[in-house]
């Protein structure tokens, strides 16, 4: 099994949550990860991405080439739309639809225009979804759910990454999170569009 | 003997954990991005605190590489962390290390930013590992940089010299599923009994400086045999590959699961191995040189007297890979002349999104009491520093005129002055003044110089993720110190409601023919933690 997923968001959205989430449960089975960061200047408060690895085999590099990611998750749509080059052809866009807004932020929906071209595309309000599962910050999390069907991880995997991460926390910021996934998925295997 | 268990570390803490694991007992560094992370490791390391391995951030880079070289001397191993540009301020120290040897194991752990995501250049410390005649190490993977850590002390030991480990940002800032050794016991007290080498006045140095030269050969056959240099063979002849580092994970997914046709030299350990070079040259009919940084090795194995001469060798130099920035299994397969995605614009509707001062950081507020005197006096030049408070540079902001390395805030001002520049403002953060910007404020008190120092202090080392810094609540006493006037030393807090008063201060100071310093204090809105 192999997947390639790019994380896009802004500063401080929790793609590193989602990344951790995905890492620990592919590391628990013994699957190899790489995965990579963005810390120091250009965190502040700018894009930030997330390329994330996990192959039953030897990964080489960090980064996914052009044209081969299978799986694209955003927490904010331009942000997710920027990454749009390392998608593969049969691979799937899933994004929250929720502007993280800048001075001259395109019109939104000009921006889901663009993301629904591609065809693999799956539009959510996380923000929305999260805070009926308790709090908008997991948003992350609606999104990893709302892209869980498409990985070639098992969602059990991640579920555990999800305890994993998030454990020391205690029970109910494990179990918000929990539903905050479970809410996505859920959204996404009964998606039309949006 | 490897346990079992698996960490998911980034290169950089792999890095901190093979030093905790190899036995230092301190660990010396100033935060700089891409390193950070490995000193921070450390500091939350239970295994670090039970080992009572030291650990507290230093002024900057000279102090640390110097403090890390005194425990050196002592027999106890050391680790000294810094970003590539760091190494520029610790030079003096790191340089004259390799002359003098060391004691205890001192390991210099650098991270480079290729691509220059949080820096003001790419410059590619190889070049100073080389400069210094010192063994560099340059894993490839975070496995490769957990392991080479150990054999780095190990190594450093041996031949009684300083040992570089350089990382880039792509490796520092990646996870991977890390194995681990036992640790081992740290030194003993040993201080060396007959320290002349130690004593670098110039008839011990020439000495040193020529068995440094002799050892140099010693060197080159390690690096041939650590086996941390490796020949692939490859049944394709017509290209040969030298990859360094992380290039060689970039060559490897370039061929998309399948087999690696080309003879293959993987470098980590320099001094290169010239029989390992050779005998590619000697076999391949053009070799790929693959390096994340400067070409430089490319450079040094072209013919640079006839340069029409150097159609076997393909790489920064050649115009098959970039000149500059960090590689990418894109790139280098183009490099290969395989097929890649062609690169296809973005849609017109993605905008940048640059980095940005948080809101409600004091900094904004101080750039907008800047920039409202600004529009009473009209021009004005503000030397700015490195930090947070360099995004004043971009919009809505655009407050600053220079930002150029720690501490040139104070000095850039001073020598403008002289030139007659006025007013002639610095900016410039409290660790980027304790760093290396203390020593300009004397220059300027010792001249009289004419200008206005805006110290803006938030309490802590914001950009690098909330280090602490070196003199919180003693900056105003540092300045007194130093020989700032009390009558022009003056304290403001940067928010809104105190705009017109602290416009008022910074346009009496700034009208004031002298050096005037003004700590704008407020505690950074992201990282400051009550203590």
């Amino acid at each position: 099994m192999q997947d390639n997923i790019i994380l896009a968001g802004v500063g401080g959205q929790g793609i590193l949550s989602i990344a951790a989430a995905l890492a620990m449960g592919a590391l628990n089975r013994g699957l190899n990860v790489k995965q990579s960061e963005v810390h120091g200047m250009s965190q502040r408060g700018g894009a930030v991405q997330s390329h994330i690895r996990i192959s039953d085999k030897e990964i080489y590099s960090v980064l996914i080439p052009r044209g081969q990611a299978n799986a694209i998750i955003g927490v904010e749509p331009m942000e997710a739309l920027r990454y749009m080059p390392f998608l593969n052809k049969n691979g799937y866009m899933v994004t929250s639809i929720e502007p993280y807004k800048i001075p001259n932020y395109p019109d939104i929906d000009k921006l889901k225009e663009e993301l629904n071209s591609f065809g693999n595309t799956i539009l959510i309000n996380a923000g929305k979804i999260a805070k009926k599962a308790g709090n908008k910050k997991a948003a992350n999390m609606v999104v990893l759910g709302a892209a869980s069907p498409f990985l070639s991880l098992e969602d059990d995997i991640i579920v555990e990454g999800i305890k994993t991460i998030f454990g020391a926390k205690g029970e109910r910021i494990v179990n918000l999170n929990l539903d905050a996934f479970n809410m996505g998925k859920e959204f996404a295997l009964n998606y039309t569009s949006l | 003997m490897k346990n079992k268990k698996i960490k998911l570390l980034l290169g950089d803490e792999a890095v901190a954990l093979g030093a905790i694991d190899a036995g230092i007992s301190g660990i010396y560094g100033y935060p700089g991005t891409p390193s950070t992370e490995i000193i921070t490791f450390v500091q939350r390391s239970k295994k670090a605190k039970e080992k009572k391995i030291r650990s507290a951030w230093s002024v900057n880079e000279k102090t640390s590489m110097e403090e890390a070289l005194g425990m050196s001397f002592a027999g106890k191993r050391a680790m000294v962390t810094m970003k590539h540009v760091g190494l520029n301020v610790a030079a003096d120290a790191f340089v004259n290390s390799a002359i003098s040897g060391v004691n205890g194991g001192l390991v210099i752990a650098v991270a480079d930013d290729p691509s220059m995501h949080s820096s003001q250049n790419e410059q590619d410390s190889r070049f100073y590992g080389k400069f210094a005649m010192i063994p560099v190490l340059e894993p490839s993977t975070q496995q490769e940089a957990y392991d080479l850590t150990r054999y780095a002390f190990d190594l450093s030991e041996k031949v009684k010299l300083p040992v570089m480990m350089r990382l880039t940002t792509r490796l520092a800032h990646s996870r991977s599923g890390i194995k681990t050794f036992e640790a081992r016991e740290q030194n003993r007290l040993d201080a060396p009994t007959e320290s002349s080498r130690f004593i670098l006045m110039p008839s011990n140095a020439r000495g040193r400086y020529r068995s440094l030269i002799d050892a140099q050969s010693n060197l080159v056959e390690i690096s041939a045999t650590s086996g941390n240099n490796t020949f692939f063979e490859g049944e394709d002849k017509s290209l040969g590959v030298i990859a360094f580092g992380i290039a060689y994970t970039y060559l490897m997914d370039s061929f998309k699961g399948k087999p690696n046709p080309y003879p293959t030299l993987k470098i980590n350990q320099y001094p290169l191995p010239n029989n390992m070079v050779k005998k590619i040259f000697d076999e391949c009919e053009k070799v790929l040189i693959l390096e994340e940084g400067y070409p430089i090795y490319e450079e040094l194995l072209r013919n640079n007297i006839d340069l029409d001469a150097n159609d076997n060798i393909k790489g920064r130099l050649s115009g098959d890979l970039p000149r500059t920035g960090e590689l990418n299994t894109d790139l280098v397969a183009k490099g290969l002349g395989l097929d890649v995605v062609p690169e296809e614009e973005l849609p017109e509707i993605v905008e940048n999104r640059p980095p940005a001062m948080c809101v409600g950081c004091g900094h904004r507020d101080l750039y907008d009491e800047l920039n409202e005197l600004t529009k009473e006096i009209g021009d004005r030049k503000v030397f700015a520093d490195i930090g947070c408070y360099t995004l004043g540079a971009l919009p809505p902001y655009e407050a600053i005129d220079t930002c150029i390395d720690m501490g040139a805030s104070i000095t850039m001002a001073i020598g403008a002055a002289d030139a007659g520049i006025f007013p002639a403002i610095a900016v410039i953060g409290d660790s980027t003044f304790t760093h290396s910007g203390i020593t300009g404020l004397l220059d300027a008190v010792n001249e009289k110089a004419n200008i206005t120092v805006l110290i803006s202090d938030n309490y802590t080392t914001a950009m690098t993720g909330g280090q602490s810094t070196a003199a919180t609540g003693r900056i105003a006493e540092i300045c007194r110190g130093v020989g700032v006037e009390e009558d022009h030393l003056k304290l403001i807090v940067p928010l809104k409601k105190f705009m017109k008063e602290n416009v008022d201060i910074i346009r009496n100071e700034v009208n004031y023919n002298g050096v005037s310093v003004i700590i704008a204090q407020r505690e950074c809105v992201k990282f400051y933690k009550k203590m």
